[in-house]
């Protein structure tokens, strides 16, 4: 007979984090166990519900007796791991890394519509990013207000694909994906078409909900007005993978 | 079929050659037909045809003979001569095939003679070319003739699958990608890995500047490599292969879409290798110009027909790759190195070398060099031996400055310490890489700067976007490399440059990014003056 519960058979590990005593099973990632004990850890392409990424490069963590740095989301746990999620070079990192986000794009938040309620910015202030050290790009970059519902600011994209992944995972439309390669990359509507042309979109507004930043928004918001709702996706995610 | 039969088969294919006496090999490889060796090969036949019978001579196209600057090369070889033992004419026109036809069986042409006792020739040792300007590469039985797939028919006949990961891992071998990973520890770890189905990947997706190993052995000697891929594919518990080229290389392409349907006609791939019960397909599959699709893990999603980009390892390839299974992916010259070794035994290999990189290395030299071409030397051989001797040192009068290895993931070795022994380890004391073995060397005029933001720009444009810190890192550290160069870089812009190096080293995702800064990091380390000398004010 089947096991009554599929996951009967995983292992329960003990690990440290941060000098703290934790345990966890064997099949979860670190940041799903940061997560559960209130560890903070940055990130921005993960999002709890959507597959593993591995891109922005801010959950690395040390593990003891290993040179290279580890991305949390996508290295699961083991017995005896000993990890340290706060450094002085971890935290060098990440402020470098947040910095080079802000010169590659414009993000200039007191005029975004998600003023007050970006990842990005939230994230910058955690990292202790008070001024950027790397010269802009000042690239300019299109916008699509072509969606009677929502718009595309491309000048805000930092490319974390959640849009992509939640559109083709729990919406099943895949009208997003990227295109071009390197700095030319860009999240597309079907084949590079205008958003509100797109013959997938169903228009159910989950990646405006999941996006970081102000790329992704409803029509009619101004300065501040964009707060954005994420609690859906761990529950619809949860659902949707039920047994 | 066994060893008995292949070589009765071999025995056969030869005697059918021995009526001719000598055998006129033109080279056929890339490098001497763009220089015109098809025409040349052209002239010989119907140079051949007007002296009819007499001479007991075949003109014969070939695989690369090494020295690409003197090409075309043609070698008038005894029947069964390797390349020592022939007469090499360097730089052959059509006007001149009347000429070395006639003097095959006499006097060599002098004015056209390339001398194989020098250097360039005789400090080689040929193991992965060892067939490679000698048998023809669309030739399946010509393969066979020199003892080909008599390495294939000894594992599956005579070996179980424990033993022929016995004998790799005994050899030593070690991944000639640029890892430098060992073979026989992959081998046996996808081995272990339990699935029904198993993939073997072979990269042919050389990308580096300057480099072209890859394509020589695959436009020479392609059925060695359908020979190791299949070797590997038994001792792993493979059914499908894939070879990974890319579509830049259209000649090894044609020659290993013939290869493939020759050796699946002779029954060495295919359904019931050789009479047995193992069997084997391999595929070709074209890379559409990305260079970090040589990257396995984005090999591999191009593979599957998904955008070619890299994702976070672990799992690796050995516990989950193409399409989740367990995968074994390896470069060209890794599974050349495999017949040689079935063939001979592991120690027969592991006694080349040194201590912990076993074998030959094959390297291309490019640059401000005499000798520009393709040389297989034991590892361990000293830098300098490779540049002066073998290379012929700098022309024109001038000094050698410094030697870049690894393409864009390695880095730049100067005068001083030319004296190490090229392997794994030391290579890697000094701040570069073995990598795939591309070699550019340059004289006393090279720029080191603007050689670091070339590499630079080659990381930037190639990088896939996905990851921040090698997407906007290397944007901007060839923006700072490119704002030095320029005279307009400031104390400030190194320091940032520093700091931006270790960053995008550390974190990026693929090897791609984290090998991005070497270029500079080893130019900074062995020529920072010359980076402060194009520093402004300040």
């Amino acid at each position: 007979m089947p096991p009554a519960n599929p996951q009967a058979n995983v292992r329960v590990v003990t690990l440290t984090i941060d000098g703290q005593d934790l345990s966890a099973r064997a099949d979860e990632t670190i940041i799903e166990v940061c997560r559960e004990n209130q560890i903070p850890i940055p990130s921005l392409c993960y999002l709890d519900g959507l597959s593993i990424w591995g891109a922005c490069r801010l959950c690395l963590v040390e593990l003891e007796g290993q040179n290279r740095l580890f991305a949390a989301c996508s290295t699961r746990v083991a017995e005896g791991m000993r990890i340290t999620t706060q450094t002085e070079r971890l935290r060098r990192y990440r402020r470098t890394i947040v910095e080079l986000l802000f010169a590659e794009r414009s993000h200039i938040c007191s005029v975004c519509v998600s003023n007050n309620h970006c990842e990005l910015q939230t994230l910058a202030q955690k990292c202790g990013v008070d001024h950027v050290r790397i010269p802009y790009r000042q690239a300019r970059y299109q916008m699509d207000s072509s969606h009677e519902l929502f718009r595309l600011d491309h000048n805000r994209c930092i490319l974390c694909t959640r849009c992509v992944r939640v559109c083709d995972e729990i919406e099943g439309a895949h009208t997003w994906d990227v295109m071009g390669r390197g700095s030319d990359c860009q999240v597309i509507t079907d084949l590079a078409q205008p958003w509100g042309e797109s013959e997938t979109c169903t228009g159910c507004g989950k990646c405006v909900q999941v996006c970081p930043t102000g790329a992704l928004v409803k029509q009619g918001t101004s300065a501040g007005e964009m707060v954005k709702d994420k609690h859906f996706l761990p529950i619809l995610a949860r659902r949707r993978h039920a047994p | 079929m066994n060893l008995d039969d292949l070589a009765e088969l071999a025995e056969g294919y030869r005697a059918k050659e021995a009526g001719n006496a000598y055998e006129a090999r033109v080279c056929m490889a890339a490098s001497c037909q763009s220089s015109g060796a098809p025409a040349v090969l052209t002239a010989l036949t119907q140079a051949l045809g007007e002296g009819e019978g007499e001479t007991g001579c075949k003109v014969k196209g070939v695989g690369c003979m090494g020295l690409c600057s003197a090409g075309p090369l043609v070698a008038i070889a005894p029947q069964g001569a390797d390349l020592m033992g022939s007469t090499l004419y360097r730089d052959v026109k059509p006007e001149d095939a009347a000429d070395i036809m006639a003097s095959v069986g006499g006097a060599p042409l002098e004015r056209l003679r390339c001398p194989t006792d020098q250097p360039f020739f005789a400090r080689q040792r040929r193991i992965v070319l060892e067939n490679s300007g000698i048998i023809d590469p669309d030739s399946c039985k010509g393969y066979v003739a020199v003892g080909g797939y008599a390495a294939l028919v000894q594992a599956l006949g005579e070996m179980t699958p424990a033993e022929v990961l016995r004998e790799v891992t005994a050899s030593g071998l070690r991944g000639r990608g640029g890892g430098g990973y060992p073979a026989g520890l992959k081998w046996s770890t996808v081995a272990k890995v339990p699935g029904d189905q198993k993939y073997v990947i072979c990269n042919a997706d050389e990308g580096d500047p300057g480099a072209f190993m890859d394509r020589a052995v695959l436009e020479s000697d392609p059925h060695r490599v359908l020979e190791g891929m299949a070797i590997a594919a038994y001792a792993i518990g493979a059914s499908k292969g894939y070879l990974y080229v890319r579509a830049e290389y259209p000649l090894a392409v044609e020659r290993l879409t013939t290869a493939i349907r020759k050796a699946k006609r002779s029954g060495f791939l295919g359904a019931r290798i050789a009479e047995t019960s193992f069997s084997f397909e391999v595929e070709i599959r074209l890379g559409a110009g990305a260079f970090v699709c040589g990257e396995e893990t984005a090999l591999m999603a191009s593979i599957e027909g998904n955008r070619g980009q890299p994702r976070p390892r672990p799992p690796y390839p050995a516990e989950s790759g193409l399409w989740g299974c367990p995968t074994l992916i390896n470069n060209v010259e890794t599974f050349a190195n495999i017949a040689p070794i079935i063939r001979n035994g592991g120690d027969w290999f592991a006694a080349i070398g040194t201590e912990k990189s076993k074998g030959t290395k094959v390297f291309a030299l490019a640059g401000t060099i005499a000798n520009t071409g393709l040389i297989e030397v034991p590892m361990g051989t000293r830098l300098r031996d490779i540049i002066e001797a073998i290379g012929g040192g700098i022309p024109g009068g001038k000094a050698f400055k410094a030697v870049q290895t690894g393409g864009p993931s390695g880095g730049c070795i100067p005068e001083t310490h030319l004296d190490i022994p090229v392997d794994y380890d030391s290579l890697k004391t000094l701040g570069t890489i073995m990598g795939s073995g591309g070699m550019i060397v340059m004289d006393e005029t090279a720029d080191m700067v603007d050689v670091a933001r070339y590499f630079m720009e080659f990381c930037m444009t190639e990088s896939c976007g996905k990851c921040i810190p090698c997407r906007a890192g290397t944007q901007q550290m060839h923006a700072l490399l490119d704002s030095i160069a320029r005279g307009r870089g400031t104390r400030q812009d190194l320091a940032l440059l520093e700091e931006l190096c270790e960053v995008v080293q550390a974190t990026s995702l693929c090897g791609l990014g984290q090998t991005a800064p070497n270029p500079v990091l080893s130019t900074l380390k062995y020529f920072r003056e010359e980076y402060e000398a194009k520093l402004s004010g300040t």
